[in-house]
C-alpha cells in the first residue's frame, strides 16, 4: 500500500510518484476518471498497475494510498 | 585516445569486477552500467542509492553531512548547533564555500561552529540538560540570531535524548523558531537520507510559520530559487539572470538564505528547482499543500541556460517571455567571446566527472559548450530519478557508475584515460599524483561561481587553466623519461 503523489503534467497527464522508491511514471490510463467518479485501476507507462478506491476526483497534486495490483516486469 | 566502442565499456566493466570477491562482483555489477539512450527508465540498467559494500573504498558521506552540511548549514542567520561530540562540525566547518552576505559572529553564523561537544557524561546521563544551557549561551552571547537548529549527530539517537521536547521549551522561552534535526549518521545508505531529513524538518517546522498571514506583498512574478547553495557565489550569479528577467526572486534556499526568505516560500508563484536531489521533497511538499508548481532548470553553460531562461519564461506572461530573450541576447556578445577563446584550447578533450547530487548531469551541457565530451558520469548518491535524466544527457555507450569504489574509478581511468576529471578534495591528489589533471566539482577548487553566464566565463578559464597546465608535461622523473627512451630505442632497434 504505497503513498503515491499524484499530479497533472503540462500536457494534462496524471504524473505518478512513488517517493519510497523513487518512481516517477506518467498513467497510460485511469479506469474511471470523470469529476463524479475517479480511481479503479491505473495502468503506468512502465507496465505496472495499482488500484485507487473509486471517490470523487481529487484536487490535483495530491497524496493518496494505492494498491498494487502487478509489478508489471 | 579513440572513444570506446559499447563492447569494449562491456568488457572493461567486467575486466574491472574480476577483482571482487563472487558476492561482491555480483553486487558491484548492478552499480555499473554502460549507456544506452534508448532506455527509458535507468532501473532497467543500473541500481543505485543502495548500502555501499563494506571493505571497498566508497567516497560517500552521512546524514548529518546532508543536512547541516548541505541543507541547513547555509541559512546565514540561525545558528546550528552540531549537538554531539566536537569533531563532526569542527573538520567540516566552512569546507563548503557558502558565500553571505554579512557579518560572521554578529548576525551571521555560516563559518562558525557551534557544537555542545559532548563528553563521557553526557553519553551516560544524556545531554537533554546541555542543549538547554547551550540554547541561553546562544541567546546571550548572539543576541541577534534568528533561530536555532539542533543538527544531531549519531549518539543522540544511540542514547535516545529528546530533542523534540527541549526544542519546544526553547522555541517558547527564546520566541525563536528552533528546529531539532533527527540526522544522526547511521540513518540510510549516504548523505541523501540528510537531505530529505532536513527537508522534513523544514516543511514540520518551519514552512507553516506565516500560514495565514498575508502581510508579505506578493507580485505575479515571485519565484524562489531552491537548491542553490552558493558555493563560491553560484546563487548570485543565477539570481541577477532571473531578476533581469523581470521575476522576483524572494527566498534562496539555502545559500545566502534566511530563515525569513524560508518561511516566505509559500507565497511564491514557483519554485525553481537547481539541485533536484536535496530539494525535490519541499518542493513536492509545497506543490500539493499550497499548489505551487515547481520546475527543474540548469544554469550551467549558455546552451543550457538560453534552454532554462526560456523554460521558466513559458510559465510567465509575454513580458517576462520578451525580457528572457533580451536577457539571452545581452550575454550572447560576452559568451560567445568566451567559447571562441577557449573552445579551440579545449576541443575534443575527454572529461570523467563523478560527483554529487546534480553535478553529474547538469554540468554535461557546460563542457560540450566548450567542444568537450563527457566519457563517464556517476553519482555519490544519486536515487534512479537522477539516473533517468542522466541517461538522456550522456552520449551512448559512456560509463555510467554508481557509488563507484576507489579502485574502480583509478581502473576506470587508466583504461579510458581522460583528459580531465571532475570529482572531490578525496579523489583529487590520488589523480593528480596518476598526471591527470583534476577539478574539484563540489567546491569549483577554491573558484567559481560556475552558475550563469558570468560563470561560464569563470568555468571555462579554469578547465582550460587545469588542463593546459604546462606541469602535466613534468610528471614523469626525468631519469625515468630518460630510461623509457631508451627502451624504446632498443625494442626500436
Amino acid at each position: 500500500m504505497p503513498n503515491v503523489m499524484l499530479k497533472k503534467n503540462a500536457d494534462g497527464k496524471l504524473v505518478f510518484y512513488v517517493p519510497k522508491k523513487d518512481l516517477e511514471e506518467v498513467a497510460e490510463s485511469v479506469e474511471f476518471d470523470s469529476p463524479e467518479q475517479w480511481g479503479g485501476e491505473v495502468l503506468l507507462s512502465d507496465g505496472s498497475k495499482y488500484y485507487f478506491e473509486p471517490q470523487a476526483q481529487p484536487d490535483f497534486p495530491v497524496t493518496l494510498r494505492a494498491k498494487r495490483v502487478d509489478s508489471g516486469e | 585516445m579513440a572513444a570506446l566502442t559499447r563492447e569494449e565499456t562491456e568488457a572493461l566493466i567486467q575486466e574491472v569486477l574480476e577483482v571482487y570477491p563472487d558476492a561482491a562482483k555480483k553486487d558491484r555489477a548492478k552499480h555499473l552500467a554502460v549507456n544506452d539512450q534508448s532506455l527509458e527508465k535507468s532501473n532497467k540498467c543500473i541500481t543505485s542509492n543502495r548500502k555501499s559494500l563494506p571493505g571497498v573504498m566508497t567516497i560517500r558521506g552521512c546524514a548529518y553531512a546532508g543536512s547541516k552540511g548541505v541543507v541547513w548549514g547555509p541559512i546565514k542567520d540561525m545558528i546550528h548547533i552540531s549537538h554531539g561530540p566536537v569533531g563532526c562540525g569542527q573538520y567540516s566547518r566552512a569546507g563548503r564555500r557558502n558565500y553571505y552576505v554579512g557579518t560572521t559572529g554578529v548576525n551571521t553564523f555560516g563559518t562558525m561552529n557551534f557544537t555542545s561537544d559532548f563528553q563521557e557524561k553526557d553519553i551516560v546521563f544524556g545531554g537533554d540538560k546541555k542543549l538547554a544551557k547551550i540554547m541561553h549561551e546562544i541567546e546571550e552571547l548572539f543576541p541577534l540570531n534568528k533561530g536555532i537548529s539542533i543538527q544531531s549527530e549519531c549518539p543522540i539517537g544511540l542514547i535516545g535524548d529528546d530533542i523534540e521536547a527541549v526544542a519546544k521549551k526553547a522555541n517558547k522561552e527564546i520566541n525563536k523558531p528552533v528546529v531539532p534535526v533527527r540526522c544522526e549518521g547511521f540513518r540510510g545508505v549516504s548523505q541523501s537520507l540528510g537531505h530529505h531529513i532536513a527537508n522534513d524538518a523544514i516543511r514540520d517546522w518551519v514552512l507553516e510559520n506565516r500560514d495565514g498571514d498575508d502581510s508579505f506583498p506578493t507580485t505575479p512574478y515571485d519565484v524562489a530559487v531552491i537548491g542553490d547553495y552558493n558555493i563560491g557565489g553560484d546563487a548570485w550569479s543565477s539570481r541577477t539572470l532571473l531578476e533581469e528577467m523581470g521575476l522576483r526572486v524572494v527566498a534562496q534556499w539555502s545559500g545566502d538564505g534566511t530563515i525569513a526568505e524560508m518561511e516566505k516560500t509559500p507565497k511564491v508563484k514557483l519554485n525553481l528547482i537547481h539541485c533536484y536531489r536535496s530539494m525535490n521533497y519541499i518542493a513536492r511538499h509545497m506543490e500539493e499543500k499550497y499548489k505551487i508548481p515547481w520546475i527543474e532548470y540548469n544554469f550551467f553553460g549558455p546552451t543550457k541556460i538560453a534552454e532554462s531562461l526560456r523554460k521558466i519564461a513559458a510559465l510567465f506572461d509575454e513580458t517576462i517571455q520578451a525580457n528572457a530573450e533580451k536577457v539571452i541576447a545581452r550575454y550572447q556578445a560576452e559568451y560567445e567571446a568566451v567559447i571562441a577563446k577557449y573552445k579551440p584550447r579545449l576541443q575534443g578533450k575527454r572529461v570523467m566527472l563523478y560527483v554529487g547530487g546534480l553535478r553529474p548531469r547538469h554540468v554535461i551541457g557546460a563542457y560540450e559548450d566548450l567542444g568537450m565530451e563527457v566519457v563517464g558520469t556517476g553519482y555519490e548518491f544519486g536515487h534512479n530519478d537522477d539516473y533517468d535524466r542522466t541517461i538522456k544527457e550522456m552520449g551512448n555507450a559512456t560509463l555510467i557508475y554508481d557509488d563507484v569504489t576507489g579502485y574502480e574509478f583509478e581502473e576506470f581511468v587508466k583504461r579510458v584515460k581522460p583528459d580531465l576529471i571532475g570529482s572531490g578534495v578525496k579523489e583529487k591528489y590520488i589523480f593528480q599524483k596518476m598526471g591527470v589533471p583534476f577539478r574539484q566539482m563540489h567546491s569549483w577548487d577554491y573558484s567559481g561561481p560556475y552558475h550563469g553566464y558570468d560563470g561560464f566565463a569563470i568555468f571555462a578559464r579554469d578547465m582550460d587553466m587545469t588542463l593546459n597546465n604546462p606541469c602535466w608535461k613534468q610528471i614523469k622523473a626525468p631519469w625515468k623519461a630518460a630510461a623509457s627512451e631508451q627502451v624504446a630505442v632498443a625494442a626500436g632497434a
